[in-house]
């Protein structure tokens, strides 16, 4: 039995025929819409480079069901930037030498938006690490993650603050 | 994977009715269930998907001054309530000590309910497991078993119940409300989960097509906030399970506990509720003696299922310093380390 689901994946709405229930929605991004900057790493929810944003909040895409997200609203690390200019988070990770190999880096900073947007760790190393822990990284390069996220929260809370002055 | 029909209802009778089929199985999150159909440890040929159920996602002060939450609320929006956090800080406590963010996220209070054993043996298809295949044996007897249970297990099964949140929901009398084909019930969260005997393939006592509706805590459970820690051991500091967790929750009134709450994680095939170290703790001072007692008392009978005696002595001294950071006083803020020995946070007590 098929399945219709409507989504709508970085601002863009989409249609999706699915004949197999099984499918998750990361192999959804990278087999069906080609986009493979999420990546597939333990596949199982304890690795975290398949975060996205669902509905504003960060999720294994690996542990959720492709069926399931009819009338979600997904965003993936294609999604962040505008154009040439990058999402403060994907600026500090550049600054701060956050990656080495790169294959975790897209969950990395998708987890550092929704940790960022929930507003609970603020400028605290220790709750960002944290926050962070489902989010591993084989190179090592924990130290300048947590120094981009908080650099990245900074310039976030700065700039919504001019706004709003 | 095997594969499967999904379903997706949007009553709660619809839902009930497709999942009273044989082979059939509630979907919420999926962090738990999906990760099983993965390796084949878990092979429904039914998902009955009940995210889309209307009215289970509310968090409801009940009149008599007790808290209904439904079993749709995510982890992490009912850690983040202030409200909550305030009123059952160890449950919240508990909820952020478990699992990873993006996992809190997702994942439901039903689901958290009925998440199955981490027992390495459980989710190796090749290995025996009496859970997994009635009648098979188990090969977590006699094998790496030093994460398994010390008490309430049987030759059949050593497994222990993984969840946080359940254990100071069990200290603190969480009644599960449950829909099912006969209509409405409850039952106290401390009788859902089964102790293995002789069947260990059946985790909780819910029949085909039980749904888990709501989680209520009873009018007295806010009455311990002032001193409700949450306190979880483990092999690394975040994001790992509990080698053993206690849910310590005290009244203390002029100096002498008026009431007490005790309830340990990773030590069975349920969340485990210590009333004999509860009552001696009732009239006493809250000092270092009382808590050694109160622990001793707790593991009289704990016996290890193979190597892991450690865990009857850890266990002991993971109640005394949970009773004691409780006794010290509920922080105003959950830890930046949730339940994490290692937490710098000293007790300050929030509702003095």
């Amino acid at each position: 039995m098929s399945h219709v689901i409507n989504l709508t994946v970085n601002g863009e709405r989409r249609s999706i025929e699915l004949n197999d229930p099984r499918v998750t929605l990361l192999d959804l991004l990278r087999e069906r819409l080609q986009l493979t900057g999420t990546k597939k790493g333990c596949d199982r929810g304890q690795c975290g480079a398949c975060t996205v944003l669902l509905d504003g909040r960060r999720v294994n895409s690996c542990l959720t069901l492709a069926v399931g997200c009819d009338g979600i609203d997904v965003l993936t690390i294609e999604g962040v930037a505008r154009g040439d200019v990058l999402d403060p988070v994907q600026a500090a990770f550049v600054a701060h030498d956050a990656l080495q190999c790169g294959f975790c880096t897209p969950g990395q900073i998708m987890s550092a938006i929704g940790l960022i947007r929930e507003g609970h760790a603020g400028d605290d190393p220790e709750r960002i690490r944290e926050a962070m822990s489902g989010n591993l990284c084989r190179c090592g390069a924990y130290a300048g993650i947590v120094d981009a996220v908080i650099e990245a929260q900074k310039t976030i809370a700065a700039t919504n603050q001019r706004r709003s002055a | 994977m095997k594969t499967f029909d999904y379903i997706r209802p949007t009553t709660i009778a619809e839902a009930i009715a497709a999942a009273a089929a044989p082979n059939a199985s509630y979907l919420a999150a999926g962090t738990n269930l999906l990760d099983l159909m993965k390796g084949n440890v878990a092979q429904p040929e039914r998902l009955v998907d009940v995210t889309r159920l209307e009215g289970l996602d509310r968090i409801e002060q009940l009149p008599d001054g007790g808290l209904r939450i439904g079993a749709l609320v995510r982890n992490a929006e009912l850690a983040y309530d202030s409200d909550f956090a305030r009123t059952y800080p160890a449950i919240a406590e508990a909820l952020l000590s478990g699992a990873s963010a993006q996992l809190r996220n997702a994942a439901t209070v039903g689901g958290n309910l009925m998440q199955r054993t981490r027992c390495a043996y459980f989710h190796d298809t090749a290995s025996a497991c009496n859970k997994r295949q009635p009648g098979s044996g188990c090969d977590a007897l006699g094998g790496e078993n030093r994460l398994h249970a010390v008490l309430g297990w049987s030759d059949a099964c050593i497994a222990t119940h993984p969840s946080d949140f359940c254990v100071p929901l069990v200290a603190l009398d969480a009644v599960v409300e449950i829909e099912g084909r006969n209509g409405q019930r409850e039952i106290a969260l401390e009788a859902l989960h089964r102790l293995p005997e002789t069947t260990p393939e059946r985790d909780t006592m819910l029949e085909a097509g039980d749904l888990i509706t709501a989680v209520r805590l009873p009018p007295e459970a806010r009455s311990f906030a002032a001193h409700s820690r949450y306190l979880k051991v483990r092999e690394r500091t975040s994001y790992a399970f509990a080698l053993v967790s206690a849910a310590a929750a005290l009244r203390i009134e002029q100096g002498t506990i008026r009431a007490a709450r005790l309830a340990l994680g990773g030590v069975a095939a349920k969340p485990w509720r210590a009333r004999e170290a509860e009552k001696i703790l009732v009239g006493v001072k809250p000092d270092a003696e009382a808590f050694q007692q109160a622990s001793a008392a707790a593991l009289t009978n704990a016996k290890p299922s193979g190597d892991n005696a450690y865990k009857i002595e850890l266990a002991r001294r993971v109640i005394v310093r949970a009773l004691s950071i409780a006794a010290a006083g509920t922080p105003e803020r959950v830890p930046a380390l949730p339940a994490s020995p290692f937490s710098p946070v000293p007790g300050v007590l929030q509702h003095a």
